[in-house]
């Protein structure tokens, strides 16, 4: 979570019956006319499928224009891949070189556009429009410098590594999703607290905290969350820079080729398909993290979904969903494993993956096995908001979370005791009432699961 | 609502209730899952004695070095009229702090009925909140309802009114080096403030004027590095704020807890006490032991119990559902056959016990 | 935490004596390290009381202070306290190595040996860091001038203290955490912050068991608290009047020795601790890493003592290069010790293979020359099949090396009720036939993880003066002013 949130000014009302589209055009054409009002930098905060990549290329092809070289820097291969294929694709005239490490083996969305250079080294794309690599490439360069740069998911970024690209560039445009998930390191880190360019802080705060005059703007409307999750997500975790939903409550709809068993796979699919959203309650129990039946659960109403034959019907169209648009998240690597094996040859082609790696994606329909489920205290890692932000924000249609029974007995006794380091902003907003307040609205799409009861 | 004060007061053995302060009323927020704290702190009975009476005192001494090196601290902060901590709030925060007044609304003598007390706050208040006048208030009697009963805050702060908005100052004795402080020292003096916080937001309320006249900003003032000079830090309590109101809110609820509770319990001191005690279900763990009063008596009874609990959170976590060490090392090296629904931690467990002695035996 | 740590407190806590968690040992313990268990007076960010210190257990030095508001007899306290440290230092340093030039041909060089100093807790060492913030910006002139020898030490304490910080350092080391290492009690980990507790559930007195003697040592009477933090009612009965006799008698008197005479009685019982712990330490075999580790703080000594009459004191916070770096410095460690230990130790590697993240079992199968003709040249690519009942939660592809000998490595094929069929692709000699000895044989024990050591390459930072514009530009160069001189320590 970021917390320049705080001091941001109210955001523009959402509720006035614009049109989305128009609204989210005037955000982008704002963005756009910053590049040219002689800012160092320009902060971009975009909420889940607030069109970020497209604002990227955009914002890349209009730098291009205007005869500006530019580094584009993005934090995992899949993301450098995916913006390559966007920008090959929508303007095939920019010359665009892609620079990786020895080992890159170049993905099928790359080599469809033989146009793009891929490289080792960056004297070998001098002549290139844009260039573009991830952080931890860029970080190798010792000099070369971009007059323009483009940093994509920049919330996920900590600043020690904008530390080590910052020289590279000489104006950026940072664009990122303040809800994610927070930094994170493997030693202790609370010698830092407190510092406005703290390593552990992410590069986007580190800049404000320094930059404070930047210009910030906010994606006012989310293009991928259907109307029925904009408004659930956006109060719990974006409580002071609500963003609505671009298609309305019938632009929508999830319906299914094969009829039901009347399992109660089936009832938690239904309720999914028709509101959006499903509670598949198991029994409350405390368990291990892998908790058997929990993992049986969240892989089989995955694999009963896609049996069930379902069909999108959206603003893109009529499609099927198959197992390319199906993802499941948890929030540690073992229930991963122990959910993949799970799922069987059902499930082929299904993503599995925590709440880390399933940042800046997108399906149609999520299955989420909730990070509370069958504990008995809640850890900062469990209640980090973030983490259930990433989980219950990746779907266009439809989102169905697995958890055992006791979730809100576990919040009500949670203790506080959160150490306060001096100098540090206050995160919003609070795990513990994003937690309470995804779980209120949850409850009204409850479907009690089979399981064995505690013995 | 029923009125439990009947029942409360059985509880309390007649004693009268003790006095919540800053101090007791944070600590609330600190084990809420524990349903014998609730119990005992909504009938205000007094955990420290009965602790003592059990043959367990709570072991939170003070030395008079603290002690004395707080009270000198304060003193000289507070000195002519807050003039250390006016210069401070100017210089350090930037504020622009006009000439302000100084109330010192400590009885002087005589021992004036703190209902008395906590009307003289109420009116000086009112007064600030109508003119905007700038004000340094010193020792203001708070009250603030617990669990349907008032109690009394009488903090060592000072409110400060700055534009209209009120900031609550909170002087505290540890050290800020080169601007970090010990970082649960500062978490229990944002607690402590946001008790005030939200006093004087009731108070603000009842006056007719919006609570948020009351900043959720504290203004923290320290001894700075090794000196004795002042240092201020503003801190956005407004986290602690809100699990404090989330647990004010649940104590409220007590009389669920009690209505569980046999009819003619009480924790009068005397031979049946230990066993009074335990009928209220305890959920101790070892964080306890530097806030609750109980914590030593709880410790003994989850270790005698062989609860898991008692070797750290984490530690039962990673036992999935087991709650008792026997039962733990009984699945572990397979005399026990586990239910349905232990059969996974079981099976982890068994893994564990024979990849420990795997690798005890000198093995791969 | 993990479940197998775990599981070792409860058969601890079920035994009434500690569990080892580690078959050997996972950090140096010197031949003379220097111990000191500190006091510090309540109510004060870094006033020190007393310290008992030394190299031998039975040559234990006190120093004390006998009005610990008094600035100049903290400043008489840090010179004498300095002194021996700085003494320590310089006699711990051992004949110099002479080793390899660099790549630009500079010589290099390494001490033999390097100082380790040891305290009783984390506490001991965040009061070592603080003592050393307030005295390594000191003068040696001007109006408060202070001993030479005060800011050398407060640096050096500094430097001590941030070494600490780093995964796998032994120059620092707190007794509790180095304890808490090798043996699980029976009681929760905060518990486990008192030494006389912890070290009671380890090597119980005799005619006590773990719980007994922890119970003892819970007593502050019966056992002082191993500081820095005094037992308020010592403060209050026996400190608060012996130091007032003091301030009426002054130096010299009678009252001062009794006033060091009640200190030494808290501080006595944990000197001895220490050497008791010292000893069970050095009991343990030590694990294979740790040469190469304590070769890398000998480095580190050698850099920051080669270096020390060209450096600023540290600055009070880390600027933004500094703080990245030590950073990546303290993560890259990090990844290494924890790797080390699991190559090092079975028990260790145990809590990998119960996360799934490495098996151990029997060889079933073994192709040792099977060759892979599918490129452009054979390769040597034997197959391996491993029984194992361990919990195996790698994915197909994984690249794993074997536990005993991480050269060996493998590549997971196959993953099933059969076992797990490896295809070894490195580690057996250059030719087409492996070297002998290098791949396993049917019925032998092996182990196999994915973890590695010295995965997390090394990294580029800009220099200070090319701090960015976005981490606030360069930052202004330290130098020394009279504020710092001046600094109340009060």
């Amino acid at each position: 979570m970021t917390e320049h949130v705080n001091r941001r000014p109210a955001p523009v009302g959402s509720a006035d019956g614009q049109d989305p589209a128009r609204e989210a055009t005037r955000a982008v054409e704002n963005v756009l006319a910053d590049l040219g009002g002689g800012h160092r930098g320009v902060v971009v905060d975009s909420p889940p499928g607030a069109g970020k990549s497209t604002l990227v290329v955009r914002a890349a092809a209009h730098l291009a224009a205007a005869g500006e070289r530019l580094m584009i820097v993005a934090q995992t291969n899949e993301q450098v891949d995916d913006l390559i294929d966007r920008i090959a694709g929508r303007h095939p005239a920019i010359t665009l070189g892609r620079l990786s490490a020895s080992g890159y083996v170049a993905s099928e969305r790359v080599l469809a556009h033989p146009a793009v250079r891929v490289a080792q080294k960056a004297d070998d794309l001098a002549e290139h429009t844009i260039v573009i690599a991830t952080a931890a490439k860029w970080a190798t360069l010792a000099d070369g410098s971009w007059p323009w740069a483009i940093v994509d998911e920049a919330y996920q970024m900590r600043s020690d590594m904008l530390l080590r690209i910052a020289g590279r560039f000489e104006r950026a445009l940072f664009v990122g999703d303040p809800g994610q998930l927070d930094p994170f390191s493997t030693v202790e880190v609370e010698r830092w607290a407190g510092l406005t360019w703290d390593p552990m802080r992410s590069a986007v705060s580190v800049l404000l905290a320094h930059n404070p005059d930047l210009p910030v703007h906010r994606l006012p409307v989310s293009w991928r969350l259907p109307a029925s999750a904009a408004p659930v997500v956006s109060d719990a975790f974006y409580p002071f820079t609500g963003f609505r939903a671009g298609t309305g409550h019938d632009d929508r709809r999830l319906e299914f080729q094969a009829g039901g068993m009347g399992t109660t796979y089936d009832r938690a699919v239904d309720e999914a398909a028709a509101t959006g959203w499903a509670l598949y309650e198991l029994p409350a129990r405390h368990t291990l993290r892998t908790d058997a039946e929990a993992v049986r659960a969240t892989a089989a109403l995955a694999v009963r979904l896609l049996q069930r034959g379902p069909v999108a019907h959206s603003e893109h169209g009529t499609n099927p969903v198959d197992a390319s648009r199906v993802a499941i998240g948890a929030a540690h690597r073992d229930q991963v494993t122990a959910i993949r094996a799970a799922l069987g040859p059902h499930g082929n082609g299904i993503t599995v993956d925590t709440a880390n790696r399933l940042q800046g994606r997108e399906y149609d329909v999520t299955v989420v096995l909730h990070p509370l489920s069958g504990r008995r205290d809640a850890t900062a890692f469990h209640l980090e908001s973030g983490r259930l932000c990433v989980l219950t924000s990746r779907h266009r249609h439809a989102c169905v979370v697995v958890a055992r029974a006791g979730i809100p007995e576990l919040l009500d006794a949670h203790p506080s005791a959160e150490p306060v380091h001096l100098g540090v902003p206050v995160k919003f907003p609070d795990g513990w009432e994003a937690n309470q307040s995804v779980l209120a609205h949850l409850a009204r799409h409850r479907v009690p699961g089979e399981g064995s009861s505690p013995g | 609502m029923i009125d439990t004060a009947p029942d409360l007061e059985r509880l309390r053995g007649g004693a009268p209730p003790r006095n919540h302060d800053a101090r007791t009323i944070a600590a609330l927020t600190s084990n809420p899952g524990c349903a014998r704290r609730g119990v005992l702190d909504a009938a205000g009975v007094d955990k420290d004695a009965v602790a003592r009476e059990l043959g367990f005192p709570a072991p939170f001494g003070q030395s008079q070095f603290a002690i004395t090196r707080g009270n000198a601290f304060e003193a000289q902060v507070k000195a002519d009229g807050g003039a250390e901590l006016l210069a401070l709030l100017r210089d350090h925060l930037g504020l622009d702090v006009p000439e302000v007044a100084y109330d010192d609304l400590e009885v002087v003598a005589g021992d004036e009925g703190r209902e008395l007390r906590h009307s003289r706050t109420r009116r000086l208040i009112a007064r600030a909140l109508e003119t905007g006048a700038g004000t340094l208030f010193d020792h203001p009697l708070l009250r603030l309802e617990i669990a349907g009963s008032p109690a009394y805050l009488e903090p060592d702060v000072i409110a400060f009114q700055l534009a209209g908005r009120l900031h609550v100052i909170e002087i505290k004795s540890f050290a800020v080096v080169d601007g970090q402080a010990e970082p649960e020292q500062v978490a229990a003096a944002a607690r402590q403030a946001a008790v005030y916080v939200l006093a004087l937001r009731r108070l603000v309320a009842e006056l007719g004027h919006d609570p948020e006249r009351v900043s959720h900003e504290v203004i923290l003032v320290c001894p700075e590095n090794f000196s004795n000079r002042p240092t201020a830090t503003p801190i956005d309590v407004r986290p602690q704020l809100a699990v404090l109101g989330r647990q004010l809110a649940r104590l409220t609820r007590v009389d669920e807890l009690l209505a569980e509770l046999p009819d003619d319990l009480t924790f009068e001191p005397g031979a049946t006490l230990a066993a009074s005690v335990r009928t209220v279900k305890a959920r101790y763990a070892p964080e306890c032991i530097s806030g609750c009063e109980m914590a030593l008596f709880c410790r003994d009874e989850a270790r005698a119990c062989g609860e898991t609990g008692a070797l750290g959170r984490s530690v039962r976590d990673d036992l999935g559902g087991i709650d008792t060490i026997g039962t733990a090392l009984a699945l572990a090296d397979g005399s026990l056959a586990p239910s349905d629904d232990l059969a996974e931690t079981a099976e982890q467990l068994r893994a564990a016990s024979r990849l420990r002695a795997e690798a005890l035996r000198g093995g791969v | 935490m993990s479940a197998l740590s775990s599981l070792a407190r409860l058969e601890a806590a079920a035994a009434g004596v500690a569990q080892p968690l580690a078959t050997v040992r996972h950090c140096h313990v010197s031949d003379r390290p220097l111990v000191l268990v500190p006091l510090k007076l309540a109510g004060e960010a870094a006033a020190p009381l007393a310290v008992m210190v030394g190299g031998e257990p039975d040559d234990p030095t006190t120093l004390i202070v006998p009005q610990p508001r008094n600035r100049d007899l903290r400043f008489a306290f840090a010179s004498a306290l300095a002194k021996i440290v700085l003494n320590h230092i310089e006699a711990g340093r051992g004949a110099v190595e002479e080793l390899p030039p660099g790549k630009d041909g500079e010589e290099r060089i390494r001490y033999g040996d390097a100082p380790q100093l040891l305290v009783p807790n984390l506490g001991g060492v965040a009061f070592l860091r603080l003592l050393g913030r307030s005295t390594r910006f000191r003068s040696t002139e001007g109006p408060y001038a202070v001993d030479a020898a005060v800011p050398v030490f407060g640096r050096w304490l500094t430097w001590f203290a941030d070494r600490h910080d780093h995964p796998g350092s032994s120059l620092m080391g707190a007794m509790t955490q180095l304890l808490r290492l090798h043996w699980a009690t029976g009681q929760s980990s905060l518990e486990d912050g008192n030494l006389a507790a912890l070290l009671g559930w380890i090597d119980p007195p005799d005619g006590l068991d773990g719980p007994a003697a922890a119970a003892r040592a819970e007593d502050p009477v019966v056992s002082p608290p191993a500081g820095p933090a005094t037992d308020p009612t010592f403060d209050n009965e026996v400190l608060a009047p012996a130091i007032a006799a003091y301030d009426r008698s002054g130096p010299g008197s009678a009252a001062e020795e009794r006033l060091r005479a009640a200190l030494t009685s808290q501080l006595a019982p944990t000197w001895d601790l220490m050497w008791r712990a010292v000893g069970l330490l050095r009991a343990l075999p030590e694990g294979a890493s740790v040469r190469g580790r304590w070769e890398r703080d000998r480095d580190a000594f050698t850099y920051y003592h080669q270096t020390f009459g060209e450096a600023y004191p540290q600055p009070r916070r880390d600027p933004p290069v500094r703080a990245a770096r030590r950073l990546h410095d303290l993560e890259r460690a990090q990844d290494a010790y924890d790797a080390q230990r699991a190559f090092d130790d079975p028990l260790v590697m145990a809590e990998h293979r119960l996360a799934g993240q490495a098996f151990g079992g029997v060889v079933t199968d073994c192709d040792p020359t099977r060759l892979d003709e599918t490129g452009k040249r054979p390769k040597l690519r034997p197959h391996l099949r491993v029984s194992t009942a361990d919990p195996v939660r790698l994915d197909v592809g994984t690249t794993v090396c074997s536990a005993a000998r991480p050269a060996l490595k493998g590549r997971i094929v196959e993953l099933g009720d059969g076992g797990v069929l490896l295809e070894l692709t490195g580690g057996m000699g250059r030719k087409l036939t492996p070297e002998p000895g290098a791949v396993p044989r049917v019925g032998d024990r092996v182990c196999f993880t994915s973890l590695t050591d010295g995965s997390f390459g090394a990294a580029k930072f800009p220099d200070r003066e090319n701090t960015p514009w976005t981490h606030g530009g360069p930052p202004e160069e330290y130098a020394p002013t009279e504020d710092d001189a001046d600094e109340d320590w009060s």
